[in-house]
């Protein structure tokens, strides 16, 4: 961890922003107000040279200038048409790009929102019921669980009688659902708490034996 | 023309799509491509924007004088020190070793992880406070709650039974009631979709 | 105030002092806990472990610094176990802050095991709008990345030699910390078929079962806890397997908040 002066250096000034970001855990303050402000623009300007390398330079920069191929100065236009968003004037003009995008993403995923989210679940959900074996008697749970929670979300019929049942069933389903997702939450959670302990339990024996 | 024309776009193209998934020809297989290609470089500019948004906004606070504007000063002195250490050496300025790369991991990742770190927290604090067994419904989350949690703990001889419980609560209840909901997803995501291939949808537009 | 109204109203700070020391202990004085493999995450070991030498996993990396607690630890765990047999990896960053942590974890596993770039592993690195980043490698990797993360044409690396898209690749491994993992689901398996598994975070875990059961992906590994169940599989703990006793002990406090906060509930209620 801390072998020498600069990863000392480096690995002192990340300790400090850690205590920084964790101070606030008493109330908010100063230090965690710079620390909050540093990450922005930090991460802001490491994206922006993300775009440029992996992005410009591959995409366009060099099929046009080294390849010759001039035909996608097209996108790049699209893509400068963009930037007239900022123009209360000519911000109309933007409206052409992203109608391009708009169009081929949408196209894109109505077949295969239906295809996998829809098709392919209710496929899935037509199972084998009978009551040879546990097997069988859980399909029958699952079938049940999804018709009761597809009815609850169905609110243009009022949840009266065989409907209602079906609905509170269904949200009884779906609590247990949000309860397994809570209790993965935690652990989920937790994880990233252990992670930044970890990292200052190693940092603090690493420091003091690099200074002895 | 500054509204239909765009709209005309975005309905030829979408409709495009739609029927290209189910023609695997040639021609639409070239058109198809060369539109994901263009669609990445369309979109890295629009990405810029972001950017540029930011800048506006650090920029405007500072030459106000809002109040805590002297922390814009902090962002816009990142920013323009990534901006700068990204772009002088060429594209080797992003490589592993370098000064900016060195800022990523010691400034920008531990402030993100230590972020999502004090999360840990909030949970603890939330479960103390909110999570009461008031009535039958939040009596069936809490329980299953208790149960997914109790999977990483040591509980001699009855972990075994606790693992197989859990193991039923995620394979049988829980994934039929995400099946709902993804199911409910995919309706409502594909609705939205045609609504926006038929310009009945037309928000992204902006105003006039 | 009654002694149960005064729990009711405990200064959380109280609590963010015991869970702080819940996390400080057993990382200090450290025990081990048992690790019960499920089959969600021994079906993505077995995928891995029956790819033979040569042949080619796509291993995506999608998830951003933040994530990396839980992540992490299941990148490095196939990423040796992949090159332990040999086998190839293509590896993409869809996350937009994640492609310089990925080529760090990159450089220092192949170095490991003397893996060379562009004979061994391949890393595309990262382009925007995910979605269609996973569409268009479905035709061809090179018509969203045409040259690999550290600028050389996919057509100059030996190992792209014939690597066309998802066909050439035994499976996808997806690990993600965000909703990038829908679009591989939906688009990677939806429409071009490939094998996908996944890699998530604890919050994501529960989500994903449904297309566990569809068999629209053939694996998951939740969190920190499907970290550890594969590291124990390709024997090599590490930091998930460390990280579980503190889960354990961790939880434990959640656990008792959770049923002091309801003991206080009913007690207070009582006495009204």
């Amino acid at each position: 961890m801390v072998t020498d002066l600069t990863t000392a250096i480096w690995n002192t000034v990340a300790v400090f922003l850690t205590f920084c970001i964790f101070s606030f855990l008493y109330k908010d303050n100063p230090f965690y107000k710079i620390a909050e402000h540093i990450v922005v623009g930090v991460s802001a300007g490491y994206f922006a040279a993300l775009l440029l390398w992996d992005g410009l330079v591959p995409k366009l920069w060099e099929p046009v200038v080294k390849q010759g191929k001039w035909y996608y100065l097209i996108p790049g236009f699209l893509g400068l048409l963009m930037w007239t968003r900022f123009s209360k004037r000519y911000s109309w003009i933007s409206r052409f790009s992203i109608a391009f995008y708009m169009g081929i993403a949408t196209g894109v995923a109505v077949p295969l929102y239906v295809q996998n989210y829809v098709l392919r679940q209710l496929i899935s959900t037509m199972l084998p019921v009978h009551f040879q074996n546990l097997t069988g008697i859980f399909n029958l749970l699952i079938i049940l669980g999804v018709l009761c929670s597809l009815i609850y979300f169905f609110f243009s019929k009022e949840h009266k009688g065989a409907m209602g049942l079906a609905a509170r069933v269904g949200i009884w389903n779906l609590m247990v659902g949000f309860g397994a997702g809570f209790g993965l939450t935690v652990m989920g959670r937790v994880s990233l708490l252990i992670n930044r302990v970890q990292f200052l339990e190693n940092y603090f024996p690493s420091l003091i034996r690099f200074i002895r | 023309m500054r509204r239909q024309l765009p709209i005309l776009i975005v309905f030829v193209s979408g409709v495009f799509m739609i029927i290209q998934y189910f023609i695997p020809h040639e021609s639409f297989e070239f058109i198809y491509e060369y539109a994901m290609d263009w669609i990445i470089i369309i979109g890295i500019f629009a990405m810029l924007l972001g950017l540029w948004s930011l800048t506006r906004v650090s920029v405007s606070k500072v030459q106000t004088k809002a109040p805590g504007w002297g922390f814009s000063v902090m962002t816009l002195i990142g920013l323009a020190t990534m901006l700068f250490l990204g772009i002088y050496k060429g594209n080797k300025s992003i490589a592993e070793g370098t000064l900016f790369m060195d800022i990523f991991w010691n400034i920008y990742t531990p402030i993100q992880a230590t972020m999502f770190a004090l999360l840990a927290f909030y949970i603890a604090s939330a479960a103390y406070r909110a999570f009461r067994a008031r009535t039958v419904m939040s009596t069936i989350l809490l329980v299953t709650a208790l149960v997914i949690m109790l999977r990483l703990i040591p509980l001699g001889p009855l972990s075994g039974i606790n693992q197989t419980l859990a193991s039923w609560i995620l394979t049988v209840p829980n994934m039929a009631a995400k099946r709902a909901i993804w199911i409910g997803i995919g309706l409502g995501a594909t609705a939205t979709c045609l609504k926006i291939i038929f310009g009945i949808e037309r928000a992204y537009m902006g105003k006039d | 105030m009654t002694f149960y109204e005064r729990l009711m109203q405990l200064d959380r700070r109280w609590i963010y002092l015991a869970i702080a020391i819940a996390v400080i202990i057993p990382v200090l004085l450290p025990f081990k806990v048992p690790v019960y493999i499920t089959p969600e995450v021994r079906s993505v070991y077995n995928f891995v472990e029956n790819t033979q030498p040569g042949e080619i996993i796509f291993l995506a990396i999608d998830y951003d610094p933040n994530a990396m607690a839980e992540l992490h630890p299941m990148a490095k765990s196939i990423m040796r176990q992949a090159f332990s047999k040999n086998i190839k990896l293509i590896i993409s960053a869809l996350s937009q802050n994640g492609p310089g942590m990925a080529e760090q974890l990159i450089s220092q596993i192949s170095k490991e095991y003397n893996k060379k770039n562009g004979v061994d592993y391949v890393y595309l690195g990262y382009k925007p709008y995910f979605g269609i980043v996973i569409l268009a490698m479905g035709q061809n990797y090179r018509i969203p990345f045409p040259t690999d993360y550290y600028g050389t044409p996919l057509d100059s690396l030996p190992m792209m030699d014939g690597v066309r898209n998802y066909d050439d690749v035994k499976g996808i491994i997806d690990i993600g910390g965000g909703n990038i993992t829908e679009y591989w689901i939906n688009y990677a398996n939806g429409r071009y078929k490939a094998k996908v598994a996944l890699g998530v975070t604890g919050v994501m875990t529960a989500d994903y079962y449904p297309f566990l059961q569809s068999g629209q992906v053939f694996g998951i590994l939740g969190g920190l806890k499907g970290a550890s169940e594969y590291e124990r599989l390709t024997k090599r703990e590490g930091e998930a397997t460390e990280g579980m006793s503190i889960q354990t002990v961790a939880h434990l406090v959640v656990i008792a908040f959770i049923l002091i906060g309801n003991i206080g509930f009913f007690m207070s209620k009582k006495k009204k």
